[in-house]
């Protein structure tokens, strides 16, 4: 059983692991069980599932803006490019 | 019939044809403009000077996302190696293996439990970019390629050279820090 005996900052630092998914079965049984004896831990961990949401959320919302380059800025890039060309 | 069609390349058709989707490509992964910007002009000097490899097996374009990766990486790489190897420790616990010793001040705070409101609203979007802003540049890094851009852990490792337990310690700063910095400007506010 000490086997499976964890810290406070192994076990939130595993929450964090298996918030990507690459967490081992081991490592999410040593979480469990050291959960029983700290809600604080659990506390945390609850908390990490809510601000998981919301860096997907977060990180959908970078990827899908439509940010294009000003005119202004591709008539710059071209005429370095030409430079280059020549 | 043969499919086998090679590709050829017009450079002087580069900016007008893929200059928005490079910049595109780039603002997502590097989050500011003027570093997108050099990223996308960099990588078509570098088309420019590679031209005579391209062996017309992969379109343009394709060609041109492979450069810029590599240009991407390499800028994360450059801002690693600038802030050093070094890390300082930042306690979130006392001494000892006993459960539950956390230190006090660092101990999660309850939330509201309205938390999931608004998850798209502007607002919250702000503070975030705030708190990821606020992180000590190395965590910034990491925590953006593995959470925002979604790198696997393997190449964020060998391109950052740094070890997979060294990753997720980082990870846990970064997320404690940010769960901190929005607890004071968001949940609780």
């Amino acid at each position: 059983m000490g086997k499976f005996k964890i810290t406070c900052d192994e076990a939130t630092t595993i929450c964090d692991k298996n918030q990507y998914g690459e967490a081992s079965f081991r490592d999410k049984l040593k979480l469990m069980i050291h959960f029983y004896g700290c809600k604080i831990c659990k506390c945390y961990s609850q908390q990490n599932v809510k601000m998981t949401k919301i860096y997907n959320n977060y990180s959908k919302h970078k990827c899908d803006q439509h940010t294009c380059l000003t005119k202004e800025d591709k008539v710059k890039i071209e005429n370095a490019v030409k430079e280059k060309m020549e | 019939m043969s499919t086998n069609t090679k590709h050829t390349l017009a450079p002087d058709k580069w900016v007008q044809l893929y200059s928005d989707y490079l910049f595109n490509y780039t603002i997502t992964r590097v989050s500011n403009g003027e570093i997108a910007k050099d990223l996308v002009q960099e990588t078509f000097f570098s088309g420019l000077k590679s031209m005579k490899n391209f062996k017309g097996l992969a379109s343009e374009r394709t060609w041109l996302v492979s450069i810029l990766k590599r240009k991407i990486i390499d800028h994360y790489r450059k801002i690693n190696s600038k802030k050093g190897k070094a890390e300082v420790r930042m306690n979130f616990y006392k001494d000892g293996e006993n459960e539950g010793e956390w230190i006090e001040e660092r101990a999660p705070n309850t939330w509201a439990e309205d938390t999931d409101k608004g998850i798209e609203n502007e607002e919250l979007k702000a503070a975030l970019d705030y708190c990821i802003d606020k992180l000590p540049e190395k965590y910034g890094i990491v925590f953006n390629m593995k959470t925002i851009q979604g790198f696997e852990t393997e190449e964020i490792c060998k391109e950052l050279d740094i070890t997979s337990s060294n990753l997720w310690v980082i990870i846990h700063r970064a997320r404690t820090q940010l769960r901190r910095c929005m607890e004071d400007n968001w949940f609780n506010n």
